[in-house]
């Protein structure tokens, strides 16, 4: 049993994910109220010098072939381990494709609470989770007598996760990890598309509340007419009406445009996510309480359709 | 092949939202129930699998409000059998349903088992990784696309920015999906009309519900936005030209 605050770094070829950064930081700050130190857990392959720039007590490194690349299977069996032996009390993985497969499957195997989607925590170690699209906010005790806890994005600074410093790095050890039942095949590269969103000036994004494909339409104008590119939120992808290289959000691309005009998006947290570092947030949405009119800055509680082809009109005339 | 998807109903997030008087759980007395979104994209992804390669898709749900609504949706969609869990399934955590689908999906003989990847509604993580780790299955989530052969099942796993990751892995397990191959159909109501006639709801019963795992919630509020957008009313006319003032001062026009 340790006070300490166990973080599952989550990296990808290579590439540290920017959420472990975030955790690092709640880790922090939960390690100050229990009286225990920070310590990142970092599997891998050949891949200890990825620890260098965490801003943590110690980095434990578990090194093996088969932790080269993220399963779901060999990381639940070495981290189960290791919990298991070590007892921190907490353990905090990214709600994320790689934390949240590992997650609950530890709960249950180890019988371990586990608290989900927790955005930061109260200075007396409360878990503060959001829920339902971003609309509503849950607050609890941190159970024990180990937490394991999903996060989400958006309470910490992922730079107070960095440090110049490089933290001490202790290798631990790995069990036998036999008869894994998942087994990766390869990766395949993001589709390129005709251009790249995230270096687009000007995007013209849309959401379910563009109902349609043929609606798409009636961005596509006003993208043409204001010189933009046309982009959307996961609905919209999944339902084919745009192409996967538009997709703007968690699972999709960050993007920081000059201008982010969004039109019958709700803001949920995974698409929010990615557009806080465009410079001019401007939303239409029909509810006035849509999430995403706290983070843009100028909002028009209104129809899409009785707005766009007036829109798109003037915008030509200005021109 | 023998196919089980697990549905979800949450509150729709298009309606207003509540805290009930306790101030610890969402009051849910007026709330309008749909089917998970990720759900529908696991009974697609099923029902796709065995139209290209054979079987049974069993379709199990909690019994909620909607839950025959979506059972005979599932139906006219081309799923072919519908089971209906009973039991208090009120605020009942993700530990404690995972525990009775367990004992209910064990008697099925599942070669697959599909789950949403995660609801709104969590605070306990999803129930797919827990169901898995009760019926001692692999699990893999975050999955839009999946093929099956020689025991084993082919899927693709997302990864951030667009990138996938081609897995392996041995069958039965459970798969939380994301997006099916292609959207979720359409049915017509006159389809699903058709199937309450034709198909029937299974009844079981959920043994115990046993909550152990879960956190427990003190309190339960509405974030307060650090910002709100400067809102700009008129008709459209009026917010068009106000807009293209805006565009104008931001200087892309
Ligand atoms: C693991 C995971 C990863 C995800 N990754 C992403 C991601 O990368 N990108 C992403 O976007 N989402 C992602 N999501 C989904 C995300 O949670 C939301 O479901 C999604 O962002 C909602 O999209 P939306 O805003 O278009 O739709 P909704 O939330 O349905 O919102 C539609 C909005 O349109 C408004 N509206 C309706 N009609 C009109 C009209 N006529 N005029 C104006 N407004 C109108 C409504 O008021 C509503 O606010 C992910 C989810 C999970 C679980
Ligand atoms: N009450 C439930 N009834 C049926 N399926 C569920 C239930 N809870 C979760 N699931 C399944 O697990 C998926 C993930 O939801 P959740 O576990 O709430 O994240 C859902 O999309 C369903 O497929």
């Amino acid at each position: 049993m340790s006070q300490d605050i166990y973080v599952l770094i989550e990296h990808l070829r290579g590439q540290v994910a920017e959420l472990s950064y975030t955790m690092l930081a709640a880790g922090r700050e939960l390690a100050q109220g229990a009286g225990g130190n920070v310590v990142a857990v970092l599997l891998g392959h050949n891949a200890k010098e990825l620890g260098k720039d965490f801003a943590a007590d110690k980095v434990l490194y578990l090194d093996h072939a088969l932790l080269a690349d993220f399963t779901s299977d060999a990381y639940q069996k070495a981290l189960a381990d290791l919990i298991g032996k070590d007892q921190p009390r907490a353990v905090l993985f990214g709600n994320s494709s790689i934390g949240a497969d590992v997650a609950s499957v530890l709960s249950m195997r180890l019988d371990l609470p586990l608290v989900s989607s927790c955005r930061s925590f109260t200075q007396d170690g409360k878990f503060v989770s959001q829920i339902c699209g971003g609309k509503i906010m849950a607050e609890g005790e941190l159970p024990g007598p180990t937490a394991l806890v999903t996060m989400v994005p958006g309470g910490y600074q992922p730079d107070q996760g960095r440090s110049a410093a490089a933290p001490s790095i202790t290798e631990a050890p790995v069990p036998a990890l036999e008869a894994l039942r998942v087994a990766l095949s390869k990766y395949i590269e993001p589709e390129t598309g005709d251009v790249d969103i995230s270096k687009e000036p000007l995007l013209i994004a849309v959401g379910r509340g563009i109902q349609n494909k043929d609606n798409i339409e009636l961005a596509e104008n006003l993208a043409q007419a204001i010189g933009g590119v046309v982009c959307g939120s996961r609905p919209v992808i999944d339902q084919g009406w745009l192409a996967t290289s538009r997709l703007v959000g968690k699972s999709g691309k960050h993007v920081k445009p000059k201008i982010y005009f969004a039109m019958g998006i709700s803001g949920a947290p995974e698409h929010a996510e990615a557009i806080m570092q465009s410079d001019t947030i401007i939303a239409i949405n029909t509810d006035p309480k849509a999430p995403i009119f706290d983070v843009a800055k100028y909002g028009v509680e209104g129809d899409i359709f009785d707005l766009v082809e007036v829109l798109t009109e003037k915008v030509q005339q200005a021109k | 092949m023998n196919i089980i998807v697990l549905a979800k109903l949450v509150p729709d997030l298009v309606e207003e939202l509540t805290i009930d008087p306790g101030g610890a759980a969402l009051d849910l007395t007026f709330a309008r129930w749909i089917i998970n979104e990720f759900d529908d994209h696991a009974i697609e992804q099923g029902i796709l699998l065995k139209e290209r390669g054979g079987g049974t898709v069993t379709v199990l749900v909690p019994d909620l409000d909607g839950a025959d609504d979506v059972l005979f949706t599932a139906a006219a969609k081309g799923a072919d059998r519908l089971i209906k869990l009973g039991g208090d399934f009120n605020g009942v955590n993700n530990h404690a349903l995972a525990r009775a689908f367990a004992a209910v999906v064990k008697e099925l003989q599942a070669d697959l088992i599909l789950t949403g990847v995660q609801a709104h509604d969590d605070l306990d993580g999803s129930a797919g990784p827990l169901l898995a780790e009760c019926l001692q299955m692999p699990y893999v989530g975050y999955v839009s696309g999946v093929s099956i052969n020689d025991g084993k099942s082919l899927l693709r796993k997302e990864y951030p920015g667009g990138l996938l990751a081609e897995m392996e892995v041995t069958t039965p397990a459970v798969l939380g999906i994301q997006a099916a191959e292609q959207p979720p159909r359409y049915v017509a109501v006159s389809k699903v009309r058709q199937a309450m006639k034709t198909s029937s709801i299974e009844e079981q019963d959920a043994s115990s519900l046993d909550p152990c795992g879960g956190p427990t919630v003190g309190r339960m509020f509405q974030p307060e936005a650090a910002a709100h957008a400067t809102m700009i009313a008129g008709s459209p006319d009026e917010v068009a030209d106000k807009l293209v003032d805006l565009f104008k001062e931001l200087g892309v026009l």
